[in-house]
Parts: structure tokens; C-alpha cells; sequence
């Protein structure tokens, strides 16, 4: 099977007969970047969230890996959970506590809680994250506190923690909304890089369409809980952006 | 209960006048003003209360230590009561204080908690050692079991309101990488509220030393069962002695307490502890804010 991972028909509605995902359908290939893009409110977070149900579907599928997400629980979603990395836009690392902790947090499915407790964690996740904070270009920075860094840097070290979980599906929810333009850029660039090095999915929800446009290989437009657009970042159109967003005088 | 600011429409002011708020202090003053009639406080009885205290104190000094072995034991005890009572109560504390968050615990779990946590709280330490002591006999256990009681109310509120209060999307992210729940705790909501425990767990370890010189008076152990006699005696000078020993006592509690909160919150040293200087700690909260 080509598809890593399978949404068929999903919904959620936060408010019964409101719903924010309207029956959503859509097959998110092995590998590649797959941007969703579309206007605030319109479901593109809940999308993500459902996925890792850190928000819970109110119907509908989640294939992957074998597996219906929308239906495991317990041990079970954990161990899906593991599978499964996520970048979040304000970063959402424990700020008090130092970037090798964070970036080691992201091997706790993998440990046990007594261990966790005691901050023992094996010898090759300490290797594994040593070598990431240079993959990241934060070589030096083990030691240091998470509240002490800059949003380009937080952005990182979130990324390697997500990495550091050897995800089959990397996830990011506008990890790039608080950043700077150049700083935008260039955690695009490493998601890119993760996506390729490690021959995995990315599945990003973004509001910069340019950004979109460069890095992804794939580009799902919603609207109003649905899917309007799917296709390669070459057929968005003037037209198609128009019907996404609405208006069309921010388009000059 | 009428929270909204009672806005005059036609008012010229920018800043909504609150009519309810300046009611309520009128009425406030009103009533002090007449509580004070009612107890018939006259300046005839101040003066003959200010006559009796200066007997009193004459009597208190010079503070007699001669009897200092009955002091010590009684100070010994107190101590004892104490630490006993704050490293069971904070023990105890931690459990119902996150039973009874609601943001990490569903309501059928957090209502109980929070109720016995409650429950632990509505009496004052001395009306629940009076209890201990009718139900275990005179001693210090009754006192070490109505502190524990004491600190389980008060730090188990506060350890859930402390946990209640941790930002959710850390947690959010611990929990994202598949962490079983007591691993998310340990990495995600535990790193939020520890320097907040310790401020709590020393702050009780305080109380607990003021309080644990009070139990004695109902027979529960400690100092004040030795205070309590001599009063009844009238022995003020062994009076005043055991009341300077107190102060001294307490002093050296505060210290202890910033000493422990200095080497868990600010990670010092024994020797930088002696040292003194900024811990590094007020150097971080700066970027903080």
C-alpha cells in the first residue's frame, strides 16, 4: 500500500450539528510534503489534531499503518502516538527544562515511567539527540533552558523532538505562524529535510500560501470543513485561491 | 452579587464609577463604627487594660531559663511535631492535590479529592487536635496527626491549584509523543509546578513550627502544654523565656526554609549557600516577564 496514511470520511463537530470537518477524504502518500492551507477557522488544526486525536473525531477513519486511529485506545494510542511526531506553533516545549530533556521527551513512549522518573534514558538516545542538536544547528545548546531561547530556536529543538521519536508521519500545525519571515524559511527548509532524510510523510497546515507553494509537493485547500483543492502546488491558481480564501484584492 | 461595574451612562468620565464597590465600603465603615460601640471598647477600659499589661510585662523580665532542660524538651518536641507532621502532610498532600486538578483528572475522581481536601481544611489545627487527642490520648502523636491533617488542606489546595494552572499545550506535546500518563507528568506538569511545591512545602514546614507550639495547649505535645502551665502558674519570667526561644525557633525556621528553597528552586550549592549572592534563578525569571 502506497498510502501511509488514510482519512476517510472524518468529521468533528465541537458542537453537535456545528460540525468543523465536514466528511473528509483524502490519501496522504508514503513521502512528501503535503501543505493544507485555507482560511482561519476553517478546520485546518482540527484536521492535524485529529490525526494524533489529540482533538477526538466525531466520525470517520484514520487508516494508518493498519490500524483505525479513531477507534484505538489506551496502550494502544499510545503506542500509535509514538509513530506519530508533532511540531506545534507556539513550540509547546516544557520551558523549564533544558533542550537535551525536551529533546528526550520525545523518546518517553519508548521508556518506561520509572525510568522517566529518574531521567535515565539509554545511551543511543542520548547519541541519537547529541547528533540532532547539530543537525538542527543547535550544537552547544544541550544544557541550556527552553524559556532562554529565541522562536527559531524553539522551533528547532521542537522539530528534533519530534524527530527523536523515529516518527513513520511527522505532523505540524503552522509551525511557522510566530516566526519571521527568514526564520520561516528556514524551518520550512529543515521540515523539508527531515521529510526527505527520513523518507517520511509531512503533513503541514500553513497560512503562508507562497511558503506553501515552495516547499510542498502537495497542496490541499480547505474551505468551510471541506477539501476544495487538491493537487501540486503548480495548479493553484488565482481562481482556486480566490475560492479558498474568498476576495481577491490581497492577491495583488 | 452584582460584579458588573455600575456604569453612569451620562458620566464624562472614561473609567466606569462603581457605585457597588463604594456602597459596600460605606457600609463596611458603618458597621466597624458600630462593632465598636457594641463591645463598649471605652478609653476608661483601654487605660485599665494598659495598667494590667504593664504589670504583666514588669513581671516577664528578667526571662527566667533556669528550667531549661523542661524548655528544650518542650522546644525538641515542637521541632519534632513539626518536620513529622509537614513530610507526612506534603506526602499525602501530592496524591489528593492531583487527584483533584481538574484539567488532568475527569470530575468523578476530582470531586472526591477535592472534598477531602476540603474537609481537611475546614477545621482549625487546634479544634482538630482536640479530636486527635480524644481519639489516640495526650501526647505528640495527637499533635503530629492534626498538623498532618492541617497540611494536607492547605498544600493539597494549593498543589491543585498550581496544577491547574500549568500550560496545557506542554502537556499537550508530552502526551503527543505516546508518553504514558505518569511519564507525562514527570516531564510535562511536573517541571511546571516544582519550584511552586517547594515555595508551598517550606511555607507549611513554617506554619506547621507555629503551629505545633500551639497544639501543646490542648495537650497534643510540644512547647505550649510548658507555656500553658505557666501561665497557669503565673511564672511570666518562665513565660517570657519560652516565648524567646520561640522567636529564636521560628527565626531559625525561616532560615531553613530559604536555605531548602535556595538548593531545590535555585540549584545552590552548599558552599553558595554560605556565600550568598543573586541565585541564578532571579537572573532567569527576568526573561520570564
Amino acid at each position: 500500500m502506497a498510502e501511509a496514511l488514510i482519512l476517510r470520511r472524518l468529521s468533528k463537530a465541537y458542537i453537535a450539528g456545528k460540525p468543523v470537518l465536514r466528511d473528509i477524504d483524502v490519501e496522504i502518500a508514503a513521502e512528501g510534503i503535503t501543505a493544507i492551507i485555507g482560511p482561519s477557522g476553517t478546520g485546518k488544526s482540527t484536521l492535524i489534531r485529529c490525526i494524533n486525536r489529540l482533538v477526538e473525531p466525531t466520525s470517520g477513519e484514520i487508516l494508518f499503518e493498519g490500524r483505525d486511529l479513531a477507534r484505538v485506545r489506551g496502550v494502544a494510542l499510545r503506542h500509535a502516538r509514538r509513530q506519530i511526531g508533532m511540531v506545534f506553533q507556539e513550540y509547546n516545549l516544557v520551558e523549564r527544562l533544558t533542550v537535551m530533556e525536551n529533546l528526550l521527551s520525545g523518546r518517553l513512549g519508548y521508556v518506561s515511567p520509572w525510568n522517566a522518573w529518574r531521567r535515565r534514558f539509554p545511551d543511543q538516545d542520548i547519541a541519537r539527540a547529541q547528533a540532532l542538536l547539530e543537525t538542527v544547528g543547535l550544537t552547544g545548546f544541550a544544557n541550556r533552558r527552553a524559556d532562554a531561547l529565541s522562536g527559531g530556536q524553539r522551533q528547532r529543538v521542537g522539530i528534533a523532538r519530534a524527530v527523536m521519536q523515529e516518527p513513520r508521519l511527522l505532523l505540524a500545525d503552522e509551525p511557522t505562524s510566530s516566526l519571521d519571515p527568514k526564520t520561516s524559511v528556514e524551518i520550512m527548509q529543515l521540515l523539508a529535510d527531515v521529510a526527505r532524510s527520513h523518507r517520511i510523510p509531512v503533513l503541514i497546515n500553513m497560512h503562508d500560501v507562497s511558503l506553501a507553494r515552495r516547499f510542498a509537493d502537495r497542496i490541499l485547500g480547505m474551505e468551510g470543513g471541506r477539501i476544495v483543492f487538491d493537487g501540486v502546488p503548480g495548479a493553484l491558481s488565482d481562481a482556486i485561491l480566490k475560492q479558498i480564501y474568498g476576495g481577491e484584492d490581497w492577491l495583488h | 452579587m452584582n460584579a458588573t461595574p455600575v456604569a453612569d451612562s451620562a458620566s464624562p468620565y472614561v473609567f466606569p464609577r462603581h457605585r457597588t464597590a463604594q456602597i459596600t465600603f460605606v457600609l463596611l465603615a458603618v458597621y466597624v463604627v458600630y462593632a465598636a460601640a457594641q463591645m463598649e471598647v471605652s478609653w476608661e477600659r483601654v487605660q485599665a487594660g494598659l495598667e494590667h499589661a504593664g504589670r504583666f510585662l514588669s513581671r516577664m523580665f528578667p526571662p527566667n531559663f533556669e528550667r531549661s532542660e523542661l524548655l528544650w524538651k518542650g522546644l525538641a518536641e515542637s521541632l519534632q511535631i513539626a518536620v513529622l507532621a509537614s513530610a507526612l502532610g506534603i506526602v499525602l498532600a501530592l496524591p489528593f492535590g492531583l487527584l483533584g486538578a481538574r484539567n488532568l483528572m475527569p470530575a468523578w475522581i476530582s470531586w472526591p479529592a477535592r472534598l477531602i481536601v476540603v474537609l481537611a481544611r475546614s477545621f482549625h489545627p487546634v479544634v482538630v487536635a482536640i479530636v486527635f487527642v480524644k481519639a489516640v490520648g495526650f501526647g505528640a502523636l495527637a499533635g503530629v496527626l492534626a498538623l498532618t491533617v492541617a497540611s494536607i488542606g492547605f498544600i493539597g489546595k494549593l498543589f491543585t491549584e498550581a496544577i491547574e494552572e500549568v500550560s496545557i499545550r506542554q502537556v499537550e506535546a508530552i502526551r503527543a509523543t505516546g508518553a504514558p500518563f505518569t511519564s507525562v507528568l514527570a516531564f510535562g506538569v511536573l517541571p511546571q509546578v516544582f519550584s511552586r511545591f517547594i515555595g508551598f512545602a517550606t511555607y507549611q514546614l513554617d506554619s506547621n513550627l507555629r503551629n505545633s507550639t500551639m497544639v501543646g495547649i490542648v495537650g497534643a505535645g510540644g512547647i505550649g502544654g510548658t507555656l500553658f502551665a505557666a501561665f497557669q502558674r503565673f511564672d511570666y519570667d518562665f513565660v517570657a523565656a519560652i516565648l524567646i526561644s520561640l522567636i529564636a525557633l521560628i527565626m531559625a525556621g525561616e532560615v531553613l526554609a530559604t536555605a531548602v528553597r535556595r538548593i531545590f528552586i535555585d540549584n545552590v550549592t552548599l558552599g553558595g549557600l554560605f556565600r550568598g549572592g543573586t541565585p541564578a534563578s532571579q537572573e532567569r525569571h527576568l526573561e520570564d516577564d
